[in-house]
């Protein structure tokens, strides 16, 4: 039994990666949906054969979380995806490497403002505003009418029939947050989600699982990032996409080479590649519709037209700082959360 | 050369080697790669511990005096009390100065400032490789063979070393982890000390708010502990009810009964409770024919308490019946027999002899009941509704928006209050009974059957929970095979072939996108389920069979790892190991560690269990007749444990497939396991694959229980079979 425990324990600290590899290698942490992950992968490992890519899909909180632990001895090389206010977050605390990539010049405004907002840690690769998504079907059975404006949302007949995620727990929901109090001033913003929670059902924990919970019929409405909205409804669920006519607010996608990563060369041409206009065309064929931030870059019909929703100048500077989130998120504690009809 | 020299001799040319030979270093490619072989000569990193010592590292002079000294007392002077003494101060001195020379020298050289004042620079270092492994072995060993040598525990060598080893590996895996959660709550962001964040979270009304009993909101922590409570006591009684059900009725469906039961505990995690929304959601199917038939609106009750509740009894009710079967098996037919010749009915039988002699499986499957209840993760992310759970809150208060991981390790602190204070209850209400009925003595008869006013509710219920079971796994495997789940229902077969597809285009190509975690998941678990088993085993008959001093804390510690919530470990692991003097993370060695410490408490609680019914006579038999302690373990003791056992493996190899929150931080690009990537599918809304991906694990996990069924075998106990006329009578 002792030489068992033996073995067990030599194993332990000699490490394990029994199957060494020949070519080059890049571990790669995706934030996006899984499709599009392995497209990307798949696509790349075809044009650049001698680098053999590593890649794992974690939610971008999860992402920062695993990041910020393995900040002194980074096991990831390159972090693709994801809202940006983690990788802001991940630039503020400096987990996240300096690289002025040479495709800074075809890329769109709001994407070269992320990287200089970081001092040219993290740069924009997609970006999607915030609307909604709700269930035709539920909405007809119920002879409501389509919500248009965030003041719509308040309809006494909307009761029970809306879910958004917990800001506390969701990026989506923190940008919602932050929207509404650049659209309305602070304590206007509160005062609607005040009169909001009446007809909220449940605040979820994750971003996009209002929607999905809208697509199968279990509630009526779902505020989330209009892309995710998208998706369910391409899929074929009877969701209608909206951009608020108030006007809304949107998430920058970003990706950030890792501090000290292990292989930052490979990485690098992966962060090259993966801004052209060839890669980002891949988006849409694998389901996802945000707005690719290359110009030249083919924008996807489905994809709601830019042009015609209202965007806020959203500041990520000020509303990506810890301080005004702690400040903001405690304001939403004491006076919304915790308070939803069960 | 008595017995204490030989072993001596082979710990010490052990070390010797070790110091000689292996490299003293970590070996970034992996020591089994054997690449570092070529290059041994030319890299200083790969230079064996005496090389290194001598060639300036002073930090290994300590460790070669001590190595010397146990030399020379193997030579020198002979076996005795006072050696003993002399050995166990060489191992403790020998693994304190590993664990601070390791501690204190990183990388990039010392790691306090304040060492670097006081003792100069110093040359940064690797992480242990081989040869420091197989040196604090050494050590571990020294201590353990001084003891013996001493006379401890009767001299026995084996018990010693085995006590010694465990609480090494449970120091270094389960102790050293949590200890650094909890440092970390006291750590500012940039790593300075403050209390701020603790004393701003402990006292959160968010957590401990008593609101509910006066018509508000409860806090977090009641709300778990309920929770916990109603789960624990659901899933026991159910647990019982199909233990009794396999055993001692006529039912006549007994086999596809105990698959039924093993089924949901081999479902990855999110697919039960999204079965349960499917069924019983708004939309659900139920629920819609509940509201054309009577017109009742049923809403989303499924959401919150309700939903987790009957989502969390569905999937622990069969580790509960795991836990249970071998104990009412266990349960002496001839003391319900002499009951019964006494003249006491079959139902006061029941419940005056068979109920008290299983109490202590009671116990233990309300205790894990209760803890697996704490700390579910899955269950309660897909059907919370708004309000968390402590395991969810935790996650969130690492992973989401807020960051916050003084909150994290207050609410772990929490959590670990209440699975301790359960466990401590438990310890109290058992303690001082015995519960032994197998005892060597002759042992005839079969069980008595149920009295027939238990009986038939009993299998009522069983028929009812089995029905509903089927149902839901039934919606399962439909959902795999439908274009998309909810909405269109047109058969098709893309989801499978999308994640385990076969080309064959000059040979086999696996181009389904599941194979490679498919592959990864197997080996690991295949890996990481029997070294669950054998070190649970092990514990589980130290804890019950021996007394050493410091047991119950060791008790205690082993039961934090399975009590702590998985994403706790996933960080607290990350925290530990990614650093000299351990560094794990990137590889699949963190996973496996990960996976035999999380589930040896269940392989521990099952076999203390399955031993507090084996009379310690029967040990003592082989002991007096001259066998070893590891003997008598081995010829004895594991023979009449093969349900525990059986348990032990299948609990372990189903977990280390079917477990999420802990592996979500350690999975890495490298190494990806199956639940991460149905995870982050089912985050995506892809159900369909998510769902065939989940269906073929089931089937998988069926195979190989099979084939540990058939490796194991059956405990036989000698009982004779008494024909049915024979029973009759006595009744």
């Amino acid at each position: 039994m002792n030489i068992k425990n033996a073995a067990i324990a030599a194993g332990a600290v000699m490490g394990m990666p029994v199957f060494a590899a020949g070519a080059a290698e890049l571990n790669l942490i995706c934030s996006a949906d899984v499709v599009i992950c392995e497209k990307l992968v798949t696509e790349f490992e075809a044009g650049h054969p001698d680098i053999n890519v590593n890649m794992v899909r974690l939610s971008s909180g999860e992402a920062y979380a695993k990041i910020r632990a393995e900040g002194r001895n980074p096991q990831t090389d390159l972090w693709w995806g994801g809202t940006g206010d983690p990788h802001l977050q991940a630039a503020h605390d400096e987990l996240t490497a300096v690289y002025e990539s040479p495709m800074l010049g075809e890329l769109q405004d709001w994407a070269v403002e992320q990287a200089d907002v970081s001092g040219h840690r993290t740069v924009g690769v997609y970006s999607g505003a915030l609307g909604w998504g709700y269930n035709t079907q539920i909405f007809e059975q119920k002879g409501l009418e389509a919500p248009a404006c965030w003041a719509d949302l308040l309809n006494e007949g909307l009761k029970g029939e809306i879910q958004i995620a917990d800001p506390n727990s969701s990026g989506t929901a923190y940008t919602t947050l932050a929207t509404l109090v650049q659209l309305m001033g602070e304590d206007e913003a509160f005062e609607y989600l005040k009169g909001l929670n009446a007809n909220v059902a449940q605040y979820t924990k994750s971003g996009s699982a209002p929607v999905k919970a809208a697509a199968r019929g279990e509630t009526g409405l779902g505020i989330v990032f209009m892309h995710d909205a998208v998706s369910q409804s391409v899929e074929g669920f009877p969701i209608a996409v909206v951009a608020p006519c108030e006007g809304t607010g949107y998430e920058v996608g970003s990706m950030s080479l890792i501090e000290g990563a292990q292989n930052p060369d490979e990485a690098k041409v992966f962060y090259d590649w993966v801004l052209t206009a060839d890669a980002q065309n891949l988006m849409p064929e694998a389901g996802s519709f945000q707005i690719p931030s290359n110009k030249s870059a083919k924008v996807s019909d489905k994809v709601p037209d830019i042009s015609q929703i209202k965007l806020i100048d959203y500041d990520f500077a000020e509303y990506g700082s810890a301080d005004r989130r702690k400040e903001l998120l405690a304001r939403w504690d004491a006076e919304i959360g915790g308070r939803a009809a069960e | 050369m008595n017995a204490d020299n030989r072993r001596l001799d082979w710990i010490l040319g052990g070390a010797i080697l070790a110091l000689l030979i292996l490299p003293w270093y970590r070996i970034r490619a992996g020591f089994f790669s054997f690449d570092w072989l070529g290059d041994f000569l030319s890299e200083p990193d790969l230079w064996p511990g005496l090389v290194q010592a001598l060639m300036g590292r002073w930090q290994l002079w300590p460790i070669i005096l001590l190595a010397a000294a146990a030399l020379y007392l193997r030579i020198r002077v002979p076996s005795s009390a006072g050696r003993g003494r002399a050995m166990v101060w060489i191992g403790a001195l020998g693994l304190i100065w590993l664990a601070a020379e390791g501690l204190s020298v990183g990388t990039r050289g010392w790691n306090w400032g304040l060492l670097e004042a006081s003792f100069g620079e110093v040359d940064g270092q690797p992480a242990f490789g081989a040869g420091a492994v197989i040196l604090s072995l050494f050590f571990t060993c020294m201590i353990s063979f001084g003891a013996a040598e001493r006379g401890a525990l009767k001299g026995d060598a084996f018990v010693l070393t085995s006590i010694a080893l465990l609480i090494l590996l449970v120091g270094t895996f389960v102790f050293y982890p949590i200890l650094s959660i909890f440092t970390g709550a006291f750590q500012d962001f940039d790593g300075s000390f403050t209390t701020e964040g603790v004393r701003r979270n402990i006292a959160d009304p968010k957590i401990w708010s008593l609101g509910c009993l006066t018509g508000g909101a409860c806090g977090v922590a009641w709300r778990t502990f309920f929770l916990a409570i109603c789960t624990a006591t659901a899933t026991t009684l159910l647990g019982l009810a199909f233990a009794l059900v396999a055993t001692r009725t006529r039912f006549p469906f007994k086999k596809s009964l105990r698959l039924l039961t093993v089924l949901p505990i081999i479902t990855p995690p999110f697919v039960v409770g999204l079965a349960l929304i499917m069924l019983l959601g708004r939309q659900g199917t139920l629920t819609q024919a509940i509201y054309a038939v009577t017109g009742i609106e049923l809403g989303r009750w499924i959401y919150g308490l309700t939903g987790i509740w009957l989502a969390q009894v569905l999937s622990f009710t069969p580790i509960s019946f795991l836990v249970l079967i071998g104990v009412v098996e266990g349960v002496s037919p001839s003391m319900e027999e002499a009951s019964q010749t006494l003249r006491a009915g079959r139902w006061r039988t029941f419940r005056k002899v068979s109920l008290p002699l299983m109490a202590p499986g009671l116990a233990n499957a309300f205790l894990i009941g209760f803890i697996e209840s704490m700390a579910d993760f899955g269950n309660p992310l897909v059907l919370g509704g708004s309000g968390g759970v402590l395991s969810t809150e935790i996650f969130f208060s690492v992973v989401g928006a807020q960051n916050d991981p003084s909150r994290a390790a207050v609410l772990a602190a929490v959590l670990l209050f209440f699975t301790l204070s359960a466990f401590i209850a438990q310890r109290v209400w058992l303690s001082g009974r015995s519960f032994a009925t197998v005892g060597g003595k002759g042992d005839g008869g079969t069980h008595a059957q149920l009295p027939a006013r238990v009986a038939w509710p009993v299998i009522g219920v069983v028929s009812a929970w089995s029905l509903f079971t089927i149902i839901v796994y039934a919606m399962i495997l439909f959902g795999g095979f439908v274009k998309l789940w909810g909405l269109d229902h047109s058969l098709t077969l893309e989801h499978y072939v999308r994640a385990f597809g076969i080309t064959f285009d000059g040979g086999i190509r696996w181009t389904g996108v599941a194979w490679n975690s498919f592959w990864t998941t197997m080996t690991i678990a295949l890996i990481a389920a029997p070294l669950t088993a054998a070190v649970g085993l092990l514990t589980g008959w130290l804890i019950s069979r021996q007394k050493f001093p410091g047991k119950a804390v060791f008790e205690f510690v082993l039961m934090m790892s399975f009590a702590i919530p998985g994403t706790v470990i996933g960080i607290s692991y990350i925290m530990a190991f990614n650093l000299p003097p351990i560094q794990m993370t990137g590889t699949a060695l963190i996973l496996i560690v990960c996976f035999v410490f999380r589930n040896m408490p269940v392989g521990v609680r099952g076999s203390v269990a399955a031993m507090a019914q084996l009379d310690g006579s029967l040990d003592e038999a082989s002991l007096t007749l001259g066998a070893g302690s590891g003997r008598t373990l081995r010829r004895v003791i594991l023979p009449l444990l093969r349900p525990a056992i059986m348990a032990a493996l299948v609990y372990s190899f189903v977990r280390a497939i079917t477990s999420i929150s802990a592996v979500i931080f350690l999975v890495s690009a490298k190494y990806n396991m199956a639940t991460a990537y149905i995870v982050g599918l089912v985050e995506n809304g892809q159900y369909g694959v998510a769902i065939a991906y989940s269906s073929v694990l089931i089937l998988v996990m069926i195979t190989v229980i099979g084939g540990f069924q058939l490796l194991v075998g059956e405990r036989r106990l000698r009982r004779r079979p008494v024909p049915p006329a024979a029973k009759e009578a006595t009744v």
